[in-house]
């Protein structure tokens, strides 16, 4: 028990320890007591309508993507799953991509065009994979689930080429958010997603126990008493919620769904009634620290996230595996 | 306990179970029995509910399985499947805990004292709760298969279902694993439904049988109603042997294998016996199946060396079995392989008759020491200690001896001595009545095994024939050696 807690203790203070230098590092410094002394208006404005918002969208998609990722390797037996595995973010890539290609706008919500037609891909993509691996084989096996997602991923990869190779001015806006990125989205693209994340990441930890049982296998998990069936659907459709909205308001960004999970998992155990809350932690932190070393390492240029989740998070991954091998 | 009523089904639409009934009472280890692709594993998926039956009734405490929900058909009955473990590293005492769920009920319940005592119990009674903090993969595969029988045992279900729980473990894993299921069910009352592949554990461990063959019940009972030689020749489409076991009143197959050594000249004839001045020796180049009292590997058994050993009258009996190996081991035979016995008399008054019979030699072999003689229907009134002496007798056949040609042979044999020594009017010296033998008689019958079958050894049967004259003149001849010497 005591190893938990200071398993939630050291996530929470990663958190906010990435919280308060997430707002606080920038172009202009903001000291910590801009949280409440609004004598400075300047740096007031600049930690409430820019860094904040930015900061916690950050944080959420980063926690949206890792208890995703862990629910799915959890789902799918397979420690290579990653919130992406079964196409559902090629399915908001699609949406977001032809937006951007087709210069659409939807009336009364043009700002929030990009974001809900990448849900609607997504929605529609999860709809679409569900369907055809159940007409395959009704009893939904993991092998049948992961290839039909393969075989959307591919397709919709395929076609978001397409676009990008037939695109002419839109190009760098495409390359842009295909490569992910949280900035300028602002206070609305944060209350957009907070649903979403609070729906999916409740109904990831209300199969905690589930997820635990299926580790050894369907027939088991029946054995105990599992409604593998359902279970089956609620996590698919948790999962696909948390990833579709992250997908759609901030782009792809690769490995904070495959690795958070992993490292959470050697450092606290596979207990997903523990390891579900804790890579929702660790996944914002670790993207809200890499989100501040996108803007800030070579500003004022950006570095797309994508590329420093991978920077981040490869030798970090690789030191933990390591240490944990060598054990 | 579980009622199977008249299940049909198999995967899709292609039926692999025919109408199989059976029930199993409450404390019982039932083993589902049958060569592969019989459906073993179908019916067990059925029972489970993890398949569904094109036709009939699963009950369970008299109840259809349907009936229950997923938790409460949990709490009732559980399934270990064949093949386990995880991806992920998961500890002992986590994969133990999973077993709890279906007693948590609620979305937020908790982990409560109960479950920790089930938990606890359960690692206690497999005995893994020692390594309760490690990880799976760094477990043996035996150590496993305990973790996953304490997980089931967590569940505190009253009827498990096991699928080859023994499977890919060695022999010390398979006994402990099989002694603690047994344990589980004679003494808590655990019911038990499993298939097994070896047919031997199966007999020893279950309570009852089920043996199928092709989607079909062949036969249902006790070992000892279904493990028959016939049953399972058909079934299994092999040649097998069925025997004892050893200790437990449970019948015990051995494959017989087709391949046989190429055929040697299989025959022992007076020249295989040699007299050296320690002992009398027969040394055979192949194993014969020998039934005997020797002091070194007596009952039953094939054996390919056999001594008769003098050994001076003072000689310290209390180590003899140490002894004894030590004398083969310097006289280059091996212990494993060699029948010994012992007698006083010197080797070079053994009596050695070959005896030509219409199915082939038989030999016999008798030293005869006479000082202790006894008569065996006074034995009661007379007093103890005597003198030494020993007849010991070997009768060496060429021919193939049924299990009951080998008795009979050695009941043909002893009243053939008991003969000889009335018509040499050896008497106890006690009773003063004409004794029947020494205390410490040994006899050995040997069979090559080849050639014509025996099926009987009686007193008027071909081999009875020449095994009671053989021994009458042969004794006849090594008691008057004996006295020669006196």
């Amino acid at each position: 028990m005591n190893r938990l807690i200071i398993a939630y203790i050291s996530s929470m203070v990663a958190l906010f320890v990435s919280i308060w230098l997430g707002v606080s590092i920038g172009s202009v410094d903001v000291p910590f007591s801009t949280f409440w002394d609004d004598t400075n208006e300047s740096l007031y404005n600049i930690l409430w309508t820019i860094r904040m918002p930015r900061v916690l969208l950050a944080g959420l998609v980063g926690a949206s993507l890792a208890i995703a990722g862990a629910a799915f390797q959890g789902l799918l037996k397979n420690p290579l799953a990653d919130p992406y595995t079964l196409g559902v973010s090629s399915g908001a890539s699609v949406g977001a991509v032809a937006t951007i290609f087709f210069s659409i706008s939807i009336p009364f919500i043009s700002n929030f065009t990009l974001p809900i037609i990448g849900m609607v891909g997504a929605l529609l993509t999860m709809v679409i994979v569900l369907t055809f691996s159940r007409l395959i084989d009704r009893s939904m096996k993991m092998e049948t689930l992961i290839l039909t997602g393969v075989i959307f991923s591919s397709f919709l990869g395929s076609c978001i080429s397409l676009m990008i190779a037939l695109t002419g001015d839109q190009l760098r806006e495409i390359m842009s958010w295909l490569l992910g990125s949280v900035s300028m989205r602002g206070w609305p693209f944060v209350k957009m997603i907070v649903p979403f994340v609070a729906i999916g990441s409740i109904l990831l930890w209300l199969y905690r126990r589930e997820l635990n049982a299926m580790m050894y296998g369907d027939e088991r998990a029946m054995a105990l008493g599992v409604n593998v069936k359902r279970s089956k659907y609620a996590i698919l459709i948790g999962g696909s919620m948390l990833t579709g909205a992250a997908v759609a308001v901030s782009g792809t960004i690769g490995f904070v769904g495959l690795v958070v999970p992993h490292m959470t998992r050697m450092m606290w155990g596979t207990d997903h009634r523990h390891l579900l809350p804790l890579s929702f932690l660790n996944g914002a932190s670790l993207l809200i620290i890499c989100d501040l070393v996108s803007r800030t390492i070579i500003a004022p240029a950006e570095i797309p996230i994508g590329v420093i989740t991978a920077f981040i998070g490869a030798p970090v991954f690789s030191y933990i595996f390591y240490k944990q091998r060598r054990k | 306990m579980l009622q199977v009523k008249n299940i049909c089904g198999g995967y899709g639409t292609t039926p692999i179970l025919k109408d199989i009934s059976f029930q199993v009472g409450k404390g019982t280890f039932l083993g589902i029995l049958g060569p592969n692709g019989c459906g073993k594993s179908t019916l067990l998926k059925i029972i489970s509910s993890i398949l569904k039956p094109s036709s009939g009734k699963i009950l369970i405490d008299d109840k259809e399985i349907e009936s229950y929900s997923n938790r409460e058909l949990a709490k009732k009955m559980t399934v270990l499947p064949q093949l386990q473990g995880t991806i992920f590293s998961n500890t002992v005492r986590e994969t133990v805990s999973i077993g709890r769920y279906p007693h948590q009920k609620g979305f937020f319940s908790q982990w409560s004292k109960e479950d920790e005592q089930a938990v606890n119990q359960a690692m206690l009674q497999t005995g893994v709760k020692r390594y309760e903090n490690s990880y799976l993969e760094n477990l043996s595969g035996g150590e496993r298969q305990r973790v996953f029988i304490a997980q089931a045992l967590a569940q505190s279900s009253q009827l498990v279902l096991l699928d080859e729980p023994t499977n890919h473990l060695d022999i010390a894993h398979q006994q402990q694993i099989l002694d603690m299921i047994r344990k589980e069910v004679t003494e808590h009352g655990l019911t038990v439904v499993s298939v097994l592949h070896d047919i031997n554990l199966a007999a020893l461990y279950c309570d009852e049988l089920l043996l199928m063959e092709n989607g079909q019940v062949r036969a249902f009972g006790k070992p000892h109603e279904v493990v028959l030689e016939k049953e399972i020749e058909d079934v299994y489409d092999a040649q097998i042997s069925l025997q004892a076991h050893p200790e437990q009143p449970k019948p015990q197959i051995t494959i017989l294998p087709e391949i046989q050594e190429p055929l040697k000249d299989k025959r022992i004839t007076r020249n295989h016996i040699q007299i050296k001045s320690e002992y009398v020796e027969l040394r055979s180049q192949f194993p014969l199946r020998v039934l005997s009292s020797a002091v070194h590997n007596a009952g039953l058994g094939w054996y390919e060396n056999f001594i008769n050993r003098t050994v001076k009258p003072d000689y310290n009996i209390e180590h003899v079995q140490e002894e004894f190996i030590q004398f083969l081991n310097k006289e280059g035979l091996s212990p494993t392989n060699t029948v010994g016995m012992m007698t006083a008399v010197e080797s070079s008054k053994a009596i050695i008759k070959q005896y030509n019979a219409s199915f082939g030699e038989v030999i016999v072999i008798v030293t005869a020491g006479i000082g202790g003689a006894i008569d065996v229907s006074k034995t009661y009134e007379r007093e103890f200690p005597i003198r030494v002496g020993t007849i010991n007798i070997w009768v060496i056949v060429n021919a193939k001896l049924s299990d009951e040609a080998f008795v009979q042979a050695m009941m043909t044999a002893t009243e053939a001595k008991v003969k000889a020594l009335h018509s040499e009017q050896v008497v106890d010296v006690q009773t003063k009545t004409i004794a029947t033998g020494t205390p410490t008689d040994s006899l050995l019958i040997a069979a090559t095994q080849t050639g014509d079958y025996m099926q009987y050894g009686g007193p008027i049967t071909p081999v009875g024939k020449i095994v009671g004259r053989g021994v009458f003149e042969a004794t006849i001849e090594a008691i008057r050696n004996y006295r020669k010497g006196d």
